[in-house]
């Protein structure tokens, strides 16, 4: 028997169909999550689903551009989304996120109230995004490198690397600073600048009081101190509360003696809140709701940052939480830091194209 | 009927030729229309976040007259071409011997050396990237060799406590080389394994010396090899992503980290658009040359 052309192209032409079908397939007992990588419990998502019954799918990301790359792009699947209070008012413009029916969160009450002060500067009433996890930016130091080269230093000042007699003593044990929008806003309130307000002539002077400093900076980066810090490549690390615990944990792991301290400046610096968020087009909302409340509840969440090793916004947790990590003041800050942190406001397009342009003519050298 | 008769039947062959150009037009000249339409549009705050503008000429040039406005777009263009065309001439130099060496050994030999040189593939190319940063970090047993050899070297005003390796642009070129070189060697040796002997054979008996042989018969004989070796190396250098990002110096980007950042960090698809339609342009151009250069070869070698 020969198959003809004619045959053949008949008989496959329902192939084409296949990825219609695939994306029509009804929402079953589902939920599609979008979370930080090493970002959760252990036994978090096993636990709700037998609690439940809901099938998890849980998916991770390891840099905020390419989850927001993919956010912004649309139709993900995702129901539930780990998202940086910094970018959510914009993504809530973009239509990215749905606002959250709090009459369907009753655990909401066990949220830390000075938490969700500060989220709220991010999206008003914090009406699109449940703050899971938060912590500061500041700067991690290797103590002994440190203290070798600027024995009186106050390292809850900036001016220890901003002034130049003490970045050059620095210098060679290395300094790295953030890749990132944190690094402005820490000098802005460094010169004592208000907040959220961005011009040209503020920028300036931000660019100036960095770039005389300059060439005492070996690199900046937002990632990779992870694996300098312990390494004893970098001494002076600006970086986020969390990356200071991970960092401190994997030098344990690795058996390398080194003495880190983190600090928040003096002169205020960002918090950072992450967020659990609905997407807008997402097709389990009620299973959401139903994740949500979970990660509400005081012991989950608890057991989430017994794990990972940072703050959680939920105060009915503390009770649960291991000594050890409530009182490492790096992680639960104390009352004094606390009152340095604040809520950057969202960024208009022509403030973050400023702020970029500063970011890379600091870069520039 | 003959068993291959079925495929002589002319459908069957349309079809089978199609496929090929069918994939090359779904995965390579739509993603690149896609592209360039993206690059005339306008950033804005939505899902997805651009748009074209909705009156005539419906198209904005706004990315590309940045691309010129603003000196750190084509500052990294210049670094990205500086170091892929360094790393490239590096492992022109390094390759060459080596597959020229690979042809001259024994069967045996010329098989385990081989081997050799793809083994370092069966590892991830990340994981052996962090090996050179552990390597060239400050506090390494490689780097203080290297420094206490520098030491000795010179007079003792010039002493450092350590080399700064890591974050320089020389690092980035370095671990390029490091990790494109196979993609050199492979195309030559393919190529100079195939070139007929008794042609050197013939120059001696000529009277030509073996460095002559080598200039007037192996090398222009060789000239397909290292122009595909040399593209197979500039093309992804040059639009290296991961490697300037963990070892190099933040002063210098490459422009595959200025698309990275337009794309990711400011949501400005239009404009990282643009940058990729330009890199486009720049990287095609010794893709052309390439091939008028191979089609004269093939019309000169049968004139």
């Amino acid at each position: 028997m020969t198959i003809t052309r004619r045959q053949a192209l008949k008989a496959s032409a329902p192939l084409l169909a296949v990825p219609w079908c695939l994306s029509c397939t009804k929402a079953g007992n589902e939920l599609n999550i979008y979370s930080w990588a090493d970002y959760i419990g252990e036994d978090t998502i096993a636990d709700f689903s037998a609690i439940t019954g809901i099938k998890v799918n849980y998916d991770t990301y390891n840099s905020t551009p390419e989850m927001e790359a993919k956010m912004l792009a649309g139709s993900t699947g995702y129901d539930v989304v780990n998202q940086s209070g910094v970018t959510l008012r914009d993504f809530v413009k973009a239509g990215v996120y749905a606002r959250l029916d709090k009459n369907r969160l009753p655990n909401w009450n066990n949220l830390d109230p000075a938490v969700l002060a500060i989220a709220a500067g991010y999206n008003p009433d914090n009406a699109y995004g449940m703050p899971y996890m938060w912590g500061s930016t500041g700067m991690t130091y290797n103590l002994d490198m440190v203290r070798a080269r600027l024995p009186d230093a106050d390292l809850e000042s900036l001016d220890t690397i901003f002034d130049p007699a003490n970045a050059a003593k620095l210098a060679d044990c290395g300094i790295s600073l953030l890749d990132d929008q944190s690094l402005v806003w820490i000098v802005m309130s460094y010169l004592g600048k208000p907040r959220d307000v961005y011009s040209k002539a503020v920028m300036d002077d931000v660019v100036r009081t960095v770039k005389r400093v300059r060439p005492y900076i070996r690199t900046f980066d937002s990632s990779n101190f992870l694996v300098s810090l312990p390494n004893k490549e970098m001494c002076v690390v600006n970086n986020w509360s969390g990356d200071y615990a991970t960092a401190r944990r994997r030098a344990r792991e690795a058996g390398v003696d080194i003495d880190l301290g983190y600090f928040v400046p003096k002169t205020s610096a960002p918090a950072w809140i992450d967020m659990y968020c609905l997407v807008s087009d997402g097709l389990n909302r009620d299973n959401a709701y139903k994740f949500l409340n979970y990660m509400m509840m005081p012991e989950v969440i608890a057991k989430c940052t017994n794990h990972i090793r940072y703050a959680n916004a939920n105060l009915a947790s503390r009770r649960f939480v291991d000594r050890a990590v409530l009182e490492d003041t790096t992680i639960y800050p104390t009352k004094d830091v606390l009152a340095r942190l604040y809520a950057p406001k969202s960024l208009s397009a022509a403030d973050s194209r400023l702020i970029n342009d500063a970011i890379n003519a600091i870069k520039a050298g | 009927m003959k068993p291959a008769a079925w495929f002589d039947r002319r459908g069957w062959s349309d079809i089978i030729i199609g496929v090929p150009y069918a994939w090359a037009i779904v995965f390579i000249l739509v993603p690149i229309v896609i592209v360039s339409a993206l690059s005339f549009a306008v950033p804005v705050l939505n899902s997805p976040p651009y748009a074209f503008a909705q009156s005539w000429p419906y198209v904005s040039t706004g990315s590309f007259h940045r691309l010129f406005a603003d000196s750190i777009y084509v500052r990294s263009f210049g670094v990205s071409l500086f170091n892929a065309g360094v790393a490239t001439v590096l492992c022109l130099l390094i390759g060459y011997p080596m597959a020229l060496g690979l042809t001259r050994v024994s069967k045996a030999a010329n098989r385990v050396l081989l081997m050799l040189i793809v083994l370092p593939f069966w590892t991830s190319f990340l994981l052996r990237v962090y090996a050179w940063i552990g390597l060239m970090g400050t506090t390494s047993w490689f780097n203080r060799l290297l420094t206490s050899l520098y030491n000795v070297l010179v007079p003792q005003a010039w002493h450092v406590p350590h080399i700064q390796i890591m974050y320089t642009n020389f690092a980035v070129i370095f671990v390029v080389v490091y990790s494109y070189l196979p993609f050199m060697i492979l195309p030559l040796y393919a190529n100079l394994e195939k070139l007929d002997r008794t042609l050197d054979e013939a120059a001696m008996d000529l009277g030509s010396r073996p460095w002559q042989v080598f200039v007037d018969v192996t090398l222009p004989l060789s000239m397909p090899g290292i122009i595909a070796g040399g593209l197979l190396v500039f093309i992804p250098a040059a639009g290296e992503l991961v490697i300037p990002g963990l070892v190099g110096n933040m002063a210098d980007p490459m422009i595959g980290a200025i698309i990275s950042e337009e794309f990711g960090l400011n949501h400005d698809w239009p404009m990282a658009a643009s940058i990729s339609v330009a890199l486009l342009v720049v990287l095609v151009v010794p893709l052309m040359a390439y091939t008028r250069f191979q089609s004269r070869a093939e019309a000169g070698a049968r004139g």
